[in-house]
């Protein structure tokens, strides 16, 4: 089935919203409100994305628990979890907006937790001073989306009332998947997919595109993200000609399931730590003390008695290790697992029973009871769980203007979410994330508004069109070729084990190579069946996706001689305060990623100062302390 | 260990379609989600299923297993017996498109017709105070994953599409519900616009809904139930009834 020109579905809008989690659907709110038309483009049904799995909470200094929290504490926290790498820019934005952005949800209906002063409650997470996150029981992330999906109908209702239709002003296309991003005279003008169920293709013509697609994590065998992360808003920023920063950068989350087989990988919120589990290995030693790395000996607890007086008193306490930042966390897991102190499915122990009662358990955490005893058979409430480490958020991706979400270089084109990269530096701290989304998200919706107020986009056209309606039928023209889902299963071996949580330079480079070899053979990639509704096609896109990430990925981990968040050397086990001042950009010719240095930009002294000098040094070179910020 | 089963697929579209036999393994643990993706992986490239997060929380693998509606992703394999054939075909209240995955398109227009939250006029952001007891009456419907079995399973729109267009659903008796219960909300009527304009009166409470929600919540019980003893109240309260009398003579 060639699709036919004349009969093409076409669509005008003034943004394209690609990806409905949490970022895209703020961002969509945003722009409506700002007078713009509207398309939300989702690859799955709409209030599906994968934002639903979060867990935790949303982390804003709202100072609801503790009143000595404000921005600059977040502010502080976020640049050390990230190790100093983060864009200051976005990191301060993120700190000092993110209270606006939740009281923002209340007035559209969310139903935090709640203080016994009838406030937000906020609770404890890892890296996080004070406790800080916004939650609904161990649900937040469904809360989101569900708040902003019923925000986004609140506003067709609205259009309805003054328009006469629901869908004038705002439109949903669920199960789209977007092929390429569309340019002309190097500025955007538009989006080319094909609609999943029936494989039919649809052009939308807008000035504006915002890629708030997420993650990664389906290049990895063991991950907590669902089908939907491959990558699909890294590949197409880059074939667009966006860049990628730091894209070496995973979190590899401390604590997946790891049994039965089959749900390994599946996310058991760090909330179970904040609330107060512990970690031990088969000898029963509760073993986080001693993974304590120097630059947070003076916030950590060296020894039980303290860690556990710091749940009731947590002024005059230091906070147990087990919430040391998730990179920590996660390689002393790694460490414990290879030192044969691991269970016999290659976990730890994580255990809340001892310190809850079981009603407690049930009510802070119930979709971990729920999971647990449903799937694994294990009661969390009388027996310990088995975790460890699995693919969560990847901190790399589109670089971005802090202020507005534009991607650098693709006039036009706007990025939010995980999707977008800097605001976590090397590390990303829990609950960072769904605060990171309502941030930039509105900030994206701010940044395309404002462009499509000056611009006037150039029409696509049918050189273009044809072209990518090219790219989408080859599958089908071959047969004989290559199986895509064993391709995805060999991309997914090789990044396990050459491009994991622990990597050494002979390793990465024979990763490189295989990468090469499967995206050659990629090309051949044949589908049986037809159009409709076919995952068998749907992969063959998905996985090219998947391999232009991989290859970012690991050329980026090559050349990062260091060890540093989420990115561990183990030829370079030590972090370099040179390598600070370095972020890493990748970037498509059409035929290769291209990976080369560039310089981070450094703190203005008013930020710089928010720190002790003594603490910078641990991070930065002598000459950077020296100057003390720039102007 | 890894053994071998049979399993029976429902394949085919809106016009056509039928029960195929496979064969497939299943390994200790595996879910029914598991063995339709090997199937997928392994026999049938082009076999449709709809699914996110293999966890539980974002409902999209909505199917029915030996007739019961069930998520396919919280369904063990185990569950059945060594010899017994498991049966997975689409929800049958909504159209097919294509083997396991159907048309839900009816859920989101009837999220459309729900009136939305309204928040008082002069509330300002970070002032509201809020006791976790009354919020949490709204939040147990809240955790709602829209898996739609519910909606599914209810009788009175599963062999009647008839009566699609005069009946919201479960699903959406819970929405109106949370809005109602919720401290904040300052719309009125949401519980006479249930019986007058969602079809709340059709449900007759055999508490269907209540039995196959993966997230248990008492959809009947806490939403349903307490809803129409209101309206209820409302309706047949004899000093409504004659101030509405009054009214209507002032009008005269």
């Amino acid at each position: 089935m060639t699709t036919d020109k004349s009969t093409l579905e076409r669509y005008k809008y003034d943004v394209l919203v690609i990806g409905a989690g949490g970022a895209g659907l703020r961002a969509a709110v945003e722009a409506r409100e700002l007078g713009l038309r509207v398309a939300i483009i989702c690859k799955s049904l709409f209030g599906k994305a994968h934002t639903v799995m979060a867990e935790g909470g949303a982390a804003a200094s709202m100072g609801n628990a503790n009143s000595n929290d404000n921005w600059q504490v977040h502010f502080r926290d976020t640049m050390r979890g990230g190790k100093f790498l983060n864009h200051f820019r976005m990191a301060e934005l993120h700190a000092k907006e993110s209270p606006d952005r939740i009281w923002e949800l209340e007035m559209w209906g969310a139903l935090f937790d709640r203080t016994k002063e009838g406030k937000i409650s906020q609770r404890n997470f890892g890296g996080h001073e004070y406790p800080r996150l916004a939650h609904v029981g161990d649900r937040t992330g469904l809360e989101l989306i569900r708040t902003m999906q019923q925000k986004i109908v609140a506003l067709q209702q609205a259009d309805k009332r003054e328009h006469g239709e629901y869908e004038s002003h705002i439109k949903v296309f669920s199960e789209l998947t977007i092929t390429e991003i569309l340019k002309e005279n190097g500025k955007i003008a538009g989006a080319y997919g094909y609609w999943r169920e029936s494989g039919s293709e649809v052009l939308f013509e807008a000035p504006a595109v915002i890629i708030a697609t997420g993650g990664v994590g389906k290049t990895f065998k063991i991950t907590s993200n669902s089908w939907e992360g491959t990558g699909d808003g890294h590949a197409l920023a880059l074939k667009a000609g966006a860049n990628l920063v730091d894209m070496e950068f995973l979190q590899f989350h401390p604590t997946g399931m790891v049994w039965p087989p089959s749900v390994r990988g599946i996310l058991v919120t760090e909330s179970v730590r904040g609330e107060g589990g512990i970690l031990t290995n088969t000898n029963g030693e509760r073993f986080m003390f001693k993974y304590i790395p120097d630059v947070f000996k003076d916030k950590y607890a060296d020894n039980e008695a303290e860690a556990d007086r710091w749940y009731e008193d947590q002024d005059n306490n230091r906070r147990p290790p087990e919430l040391l930042p998730r990179d920590e966390v996660a390689r002393a897991i790694n460490s414990e697992v290879k030192a044969g102190r691991g269970t016999e499915h290659g976990g730890v122990f994580l255990d809340v029973s001892k310190r809850l009662s079981a009603e407690i358990i049930k009510k802070r955490l119930p979709s971990m009871w729920h999971q647990f005893y449903e799937l694994a058979g294990v009661d969390i409430t009388k027996e310990p769980m088995e975790v460890g480490p699995t693919c969560h958020y990847v901190m790399g991706g589109v670089e971005v203007e802090p202020d507005t979400a534009a991607a650098v270089g693709v006039p036009g084109l706007y990025a939010a979410g995980e999707v977008a990269g800097g605001m976590h530096g090397s590390n990303r701290l829990g609950g960072n994330s769904l605060s990171d989304l309502l941030v930039f998200g509105r900030r994206a919706g701010m940044g395309a508004a404002a462009y499509v107020k000056q611009t006037t986009a150039a029409p696509v056209s049918e050189a273009t069109v044809a072209a990518a309606a090219a790219r989408i039928e080859a599958p089908f023209a071959r047969s004989g070729g290559e199986n895509s889902y064993s391709l995805h299963a060999e991309l997914q071996e090789v990044t396990h084990n050459l491009v994991g949580i622990i990597r050494t330079g002979d390793e990465l480079k024979d990763a490189i190579a295989k990468i090469a070899d499967i995206r050659k053979r990629s090309a051949n990639v044949a589908v049986s069946g037809g159009r409709k509704f076919n995952p068998g096609f749907h992969l063959a896109f998905d996985l090219d996706n998947m391999l232009l990430v991989a290859e970012s990925t690991a050329k980026s981990a090559i050349g990062r001689e260091e060890s540093r968040g989420g990115h561990t050397r183990d030829d370079f086990p030590g972090m370099d305060s040179g390598w600070r001042q370095y972020n890493h950009i990748s970037s498509f010719d059409g035929n290769q990623v291209s990976v080369r240095k560039q310089a981070l930009p450094f703190m203005p002294k008013e930020l710089f100062d928010l720190f002790e000098v003594e603490e910078l040094k641990k991070y930065m070179t002598p000459d950077e302390v020296a100057k003390g910020g720039s102007n | 260990m890894a053994r071998k089963i049979n399993l029976r697929i429902w394949r085919g579209d809106a016009t056509d379609g039928g029960l195929q036999d496979v064969q497939v393994e299943a390994n200790e643990g595996e879910v029914v989600l598991d063995v339709i993706h090997r199937v997928q992986a392994t026999q049938i490239g082009d076999l449709a299923v709809r699914w996110n997060c293999k966890a539980g929380k974002c409902g999209s693998c909505s199917m029915e297993i030996n007739g019961k509606p069930r998520l396919a992703c919280m369904t063990q394999v185990a569950s059945y017996g060594d010899d017994e054939t498991i049966t997975v075909t689409p929800l049958r209240a909504f159209p097919v498109i294509k083997d396991l995955v159907t048309d839900v398109s009816f859920n989101y227009k009837k999220a459309m017709e729900i009136p939305a939250f309204e928040p008082p006029k002069d509330l300002k952001p970070g002032a509201a105070r809020m006791q976790q007891v009354d919020v949490e009456r709204s939040q147990e419907f809240r955790k709602c994953i829209e898996c739609f079995l519910c909606q599914d399973t209810c009788h009175v729109i599963r062999d009647h599409e008839e009566n699609k267009k005069s009946f919201a659903g479960p699903r959406f008796f819970i929405r109106i519900a949370e809005l109602d219960m919720h401290p904040l909300d300052m719309l009125k009527n949401r519980k006479r616009t249930a019986q007058e304009e969602h079809g709340l009166g059709m449900c007759n409470i055999t508490k269907c809904c209540t039995e196959v929600c993966p997230e248990h919540i008492k959809i009947t019980d806490n939403a349903i139930i307490p809803m129409k003893e209101r309206v209820v109240d409302i309706k047949y309260d004899p000093a409504r009834i004659f101030a509405g009398l009054l009214k209507r003579e002032k009008r005269n």
